[in-house]
């Protein structure tokens, strides 16, 4: 059982981690990484899961790192302490994952939304690396997916001067996906997590995989690994099914073979 | 509450908060801007609460900042930092009131001067006595419009006339007011109290959360385009259609009878 999260499975292949420390706004403590990594785990190796969401409460999605864990670390205690372990577990998550913010999402929380596929935010959500205030930087992600994902300049300033984003802001510097009232932003989250669901998974995980590579590759290597893949889903059952029921006009039935 | 600048006085589901600084025209200083922003937001934190009127004491509603706190800053060889004390009064006021999930009335005793004149355009409905007035008094001492004044009133009243009204500091009558749209309705001054009292228990009985809902369905729209807008209203009429008193009002519909509406 898990003490620092919620494992829920709410619509049809949809499984969701509720991060649960309210206390303390949802820091992200070792152990609560842990569990998540774990349920991630189960998630990735489970066929009746085929996308996933990852989310806080209205107050917070995750404030940060717990800085409580940093008090006297040194260098070889970080080093040696394995903690950026489970954020490969995350990174590397074969289905689809979804961030749901409602709330500080902050530091290591910001890290954790920005390694999801996509992020669905609530009005009241607010994004931040704030790790510059405490004489230290990101070390989850944040330099590099944030400047990925809105460009030198804001990255820069929301690293440097500890500037937060509001949802509308994140939205038109293309951090999020969707800003959503705060009563719906889980809802909608998983309606989109639902409908990503019902695609076939062998597709879903390949495009993933050809999409992250955009960030790593050189294009005509993006354009060779994209290719690769798309011939390698032409072996697949459901591609079949996919074209037939399409040229059938008929709901498909996908079986993740 | 202990309140020394407004008085907070809860009466059934209204609650009456009064600019009380009568010997000023309710002028505001730094401890009634506090006490207005902690008033909004215990008003958005008591259930009980269904309508709120904002009004004033004495002759006036608001004769907006209080320069002899100004005044009394640059005689102490400092420098007023208007930006920073926008930042940190007004306009949090102005973004509480628009926010709070209820209705707010706005009962204009007197004039309403400045930022005062921007406190009754926060509200959503405004009551005015036939002997109120407004004015856009910033351009007379050298400042420009503040605390909302270039978003609402250009809004309530058009282009041509916010900038008549902000470019000359012209005051206007309570029955001016009306004829442009800025109030909603004109009362004898001896009436007032009654009239909004009246209007806001109407409102206490309301469907309050959807009053909420309705609030910032029409605060999104005013800056956005019109797909926006319709989606917006989608997901606010999703959170309606979930509260009890829509439920209540569909039976009571059906039932024809009247309606009992409990906020929630």
């Amino acid at each position: 059982m898990y003490e620092h999260i919620i494992v829920e499975r709410p619509r049809p292949g949809v499984g969701l981690v509720r991060l649960n420390r309210p206390k303390r706004l949802n820091a992200l403590n070792q152990a609560t990484m842990r569990e998540l990594a774990t349920a991630l785990t189960e998630f990735a190796q489970d066929d009746g899961v085929r996308a996933a969401v990852i989310t806080g409460n209205e107050r917070a999605f995750a404030a940060g790192a717990d800085v409580n864990e940093m008090v006297g670390k040194t260098s070889v205690d970080m080093l040696q302490s394995y903690r950026f372990k489970q954020w490969e577990v995350v990174r590397t998550f074969p289905k689809p994952l979804i961030a749901a913010v409602s709330g500080w999402c902050l530091g290591g929380g910001n890290e954790l939304a920005m390694s999801c596929d996509m992020i669905v935010a609530s009005e009241t959500a607010r994004f931040g690396q704030p790790e510059i205030n405490l004489a230290i930087m990101p070390g989850a992600g944040g330099t590099q997916r944030l400047t990925r994902a809105v460009g030198k300049a804001l990255a820069m300033e929301m690293v440097l001067a500890g500037r937060f984003l509001t949802a509308q802001e994140a939205l038109d510097h293309g951090l999020v996906n969707y800003v959503v009232p705060p009563e719906l932003y889980l809802e909608k989250a998983l309606d989109l997590a639902e409908q990503v669901a019902a695609k076939a998974p062998l597709a879903l995980q390949l495009a993933k995989e050809a999409v992250l590579k955009a960030f790593e590759l050189p294009l005509s290597e993006g354009l060779e690994y994209e290719r690769k893949n798309f011939y390698l889903l032409f072996s697949s059952q459901d591609k079949e099914e996919g074209i037939s029921a399409f040229l059938e006009k008929r709901r498909p039935e996908f079986k993740g073979r | 509450m202990g309140y020394e600048t407004i008085l907070y006085a809860k009466d059934g589901g209204v609650l009456t908060i009064t600019l009380n600084r009568p010997d000023k025209l309710n002028a505001a200083n730094d401890t009634m801007l506090t006490e207005l922003q902690d008033a909004f937001k215990q008003a958005g934190r008591d259930d009980e609460v269904r309508a709120v009127i904002l009004t004033g004491a004495g002759r006036g509603f608001c004769a907006g900042q209080d320069l002899a706190s100004v005044e009394e800053r640059l005689h102490g060889g400092g420098r007023m930092d208007y930006g920073a004390h926008l930042r940190h009064t007004y306009n949090p006021l102005i973004l509480r009131i628009r926010r709070l999930p209820k209705p707010v009335i706005a009962a204009v005793n007197g004039v309403a001067a400045g930022a005062g004149m921007s406190l009754v355009m926060a509200c959503d409905l405004r009551l005015a006595a036939e002997s109120a007035s407004f004015l856009q008094a910033f351009v007379r001492v050298g400042l420009v419009p503040d605390s909302g004044s270039t978003w609402m009133l250009p809004r309530l009243i058009g282009m041509a006339r916010a900038a008549e009204m902000m470019l000359t500091g012209r005051r206007i009558s309570a029955q001016e007011a009306l004829e442009w749209g800025l109030i909603n309705k004109v009362v004898p001054d001896d009436a007032l109290v009654e009239e909004a009292n009246a209007l806001a228990g109407e409102l206490a009985k309301a469907p309050t959360k959807v009053i909420g809902y309705i609030k910032r369905a029409l605060d999104f729209a005013a800056t956005r385009p019109l797909d926006e807008a319709l989606e917006y209203e989608a997901d606010m009429q999703e959170l309606a259609g979930r509260t009890e008193d829509h439920l209540e009002g569909l039976r009571a519909f059906l039932e024809k009878r009247p309606p009992t509406y409990k906020g929630r």
